[in-house]
């Protein structure tokens, strides 16, 4: 039998059915000369800095700059172009593509009402320029894509995860990274807290929150007759078809020790 | 040194000795006053804050990777968990943002109920944040009056969609429902009487000498910082910048209704407590205005658009086509076009943004929420810098974080 194919470079959930014949549209991309404001902002970068692409995508200018300029350019938009503020800026994994992440920052500016998106590819192993001297917002910006891509960042006073531990191993957001966590991510309190050799003693962690063991009479919510915490498991039949002298009326004689359980329909 | 071993891990951040004034406190990341999981190391010289650095992350789900597994429509009610305060502006957020996505106009009626339910919880998540932020200074009078009125607003929004906390009561291309019976009438009840009210918290706190004490000059944010942290919301116009994205971007109907944005030059706990109280009233005037704007509206709720959008339950019962989409819908997931959208929308504690990069299959290939709270719970480790030990908490509980959304 063969082992059935499963892509190791993006294991995120795909979509069982396609259609070979579905063509996806595109959200247009309009040219940068449509919008005055935007035009002159590109015009102005392009004076001093490479930009690679610059388009309008619903309202929002996006241009593509070379990594090793994503400082300059963000001081320009800030100091000249009066865009004050960098409202987010994280990353995209095009590894199992092309090997690349896709930086974005996502800019404001109050005083002209605009947006705007710079971009960026860098390799994988390849050093961004932190620019936390310009934004101070890109301070846990940064060290969130670090944490969630393995983006590596130089000049940032405090490089170190955000979101996960410290010892966390690899970086979720990865398309590699599979949603319920690898299995470093399993184990991590048990070899944490008690270390490896404690694995088969302790067993899996019980991730079905809903799960109910027969036996176990340490929880709140176990099954069979009461006991004592802890003690022995009962298997006494509770009695359930009680009806209250007087009280109120649940099924008319039903004795459930009568019940006659039908093998077959007939 | 510290002795480590398994039971004593060893934390590189605090020192539990002490050389004369200088101590390192731990504060959190389970404490009351810390509005979730928030783990502060406070550096202190004597009573003051030296240096502080913020630890998140301990309510991580790991939402952006949910998205890129998850079909649009299922990801709706993921987003309540974000800032589940005011869980329709997390909902709104990314149906808006879904719409902005593949091109949808959404129907006016389902645009003033929207609008509405917005607004209700914009006066519900500040009328959280008075209550806890003044039990956290001390005045625990004013947490019982809030809680009584923000009730209310739950018990509309219940009325509305049945749920209290996690409504998901905005969808992608309109919303589920219309206003049931004696809604509006409700509605008016309520927000006749949300003035008198905020006019008895002013009451009690204005003046009061203990408030004033412990706000007045306390987390002062200058205009450079705010913008340089890039803090949104009340924090954003605390700091003098009239900045609200429903004035100056408009989404919805808000071109359409007068409200003023309240601003405050002052730049601390004080003047953002004022302009809290002001925004509710700001919000209560939209709601008066919205009340005649409803009935003006023909009965669509939903977009029609049959390649992303369900139709109606009636036509989908009765009609073998519709019936035939929204099983595709369901099961498959819409696909919008190939591209990406970034979209802001000024939820109650700032401008809540939702990034999404679409590559035309039905999971977001990307997606990045962009929390308010994130970026001024990063503000705090400048911010409390100079700051006594005891204002921490009032600083903490003045910026208005929520954990759900710092963390996602």
């Amino acid at each position: 039998m063969m082992r059935q194919y499963s892509d190791k470079q993006n294991v995120q959930k795909k979509p069982y059915y396609s259609d070979r014949y579905f063509v996806s549209p595109q959200i247009p991309k309009e040219a940068v000369e449509s919008d005055d404001v935007f035009a002159n902002d590109v015009k102005v970068l392009q004076e001093s800095f490479e930009i690679k692409e610059a388009y309008i995508q619903r309202g929002q200018l996006v241009v593509y700059i070379d990594p090793k300029d994503n400082v300059d350019v963000l001081t320009m938009l800030r100091d000249k172009l009066s865009y004050n503020f960098l409202s987010e800026h994280s990353a995209i994994d095009w590894l199992a593509k092309s090997g690349e992440f896709e930086i974005f920052y996502q800019m404001l500016s109050t005083s002209k009402r605009k947006r705007m998106r710079v971009k960026c590819f860098i390799q994988e192993k390849e050093v961004l320029k932190s620019v936390i001297g310009v934004y101070k917002s890109a301070d846990w910006a940064e060290r969130e894509m670090y944490d969630m891509f393995g983006v590596i960042i130089s000049g940032h006073p405090y490089m170190k995860r955000l979101l996960m531990p410290d010892d966390w191993f690899d970086h979720p957001l990865r398309k590699t990274y599979p949603l319920h966590g690898d299995e470093v991510a399993q184990w991590y309190e048990i070899d944490k807290i008690f270390g490896k050799e404690y694995r088969d003693i302790i067993g899996p962690e019980e991730r079905d929150s809903a799960r109910v063991d027969v036996n176990d009479t340490y929880r709140f919510a176990h099954l069979n007759h009461e006991v004592p915490f802890g003690a022995e498991p009962s298997h006494e039949k509770t009695n359930i078809d009680y009806q209250e002298e007087g009280g109120v009326f649940i099924v008319k004689k039903l004795k459930k020790e009568d019940a006659k359980i039908v093998k077959e329909r007939y | 040194m510290q002795k480590v071993n398994r039971l004593k891990p060893f934390f590189e951040n605090i020192a539990f000795e002490r050389e004369d004034n200088h101590m390192i406190v731990n504060f959190g990341p389970q404490h009351p006053s810390a509005h979730g999981q928030l783990r502060l190391i406070l550096e202190l010289d004597g009573e003051k804050v030296s240096k502080a650095t913020p630890d998140i992350g301990y309510l991580h789900r790991g939402m952006e990777k949910m998205a890129e597994n998850m079909i649009y429509n299922e990801f709706l009610p993921t987003t309540d968990r974000m800032d589940y305060i005011a869980a329709t502006a997390n909902n709104y957020g990314f149906a808006l943002s879904v719409e902005k996505l593949i091109g949808l106009e959404v129907p006016r009626r389902a645009k003033v109920i929207r609008m509405m339910l917005l607004e209700l919880s914009r006066i519900s998540s500040h009328l959280f944040w008075l209550a806890t932020h003044a039990l956290d200074v001390g005045a625990m009078t004013i947490f019982l009056y809030t809680f009584r009125e923000r009730e209310y607003t739950l018990d509309l929004i219940e009325d509305y969609c049945g749920a209290r906390l996690t409504h998901s009561s905005v969808r992608i291309g309109g919303v589920p429902l219309d206003l049931p019976k004696n809604w509006i009438e409700n509605l008016n009840k309520f927000i006749n009487h949300l003035p008198l009210d905020i006019a008895d918290y002013e009451g009690l706190l204005d003046q009061n000498r203990i408030w004033k004490m412990r706000l007045e000059g306390v987390g002062i944010v200058t205009p450079e910082q705010a913008q340089s942290w890039g803090c949104s919301g009340p924090m954003l116009r605390g700091s003098g910048i009239a900045w609200d994205i429903r004035k100056e971007e408009p989404y919805e109907l808000y071109d359409e209704v007068e409200f003023d944005v309240p601003v405050s030059t002052t730049c601390d706990s004080y003047g953002r407590y004022k302009l809290h109280m002001e925004e509710m009233r700001q919000s209560v005037r939209i709601l008066k205005q919205l009340i005649p704007m409803y009935a003006g509206t023909s009965p669509e709720i939903m977009a029609h658009a049959p390649h992303y959008i369900s139709a109606p339950k009636e036509q989908i019962m009765t009609q073998n086509y519709s019936l035939m989409q929204h099983f595709v819908l369901v099961t498959q997931g819409m696909c919008p076009p190939v591209g990406e959208v970034y979209v802001a929308t000024e939820s109650p504690k700032g401008e809540l943004g939702f990034y999404i990069n679409s590559q035309g299959d039905p999971y977001p290939y990307r997606l990045k929420l962009r929390a308010p709270s994130f970026f001024h719970t990063a503000l705090l480790q400048e911010i409390l810098v100079g700051e006594y030990l005891a204002d921490v908490v009032a600083i903490i509980g003045n910026a208005n974080i929520v954990f759900g959304e710092i963390d996602r």
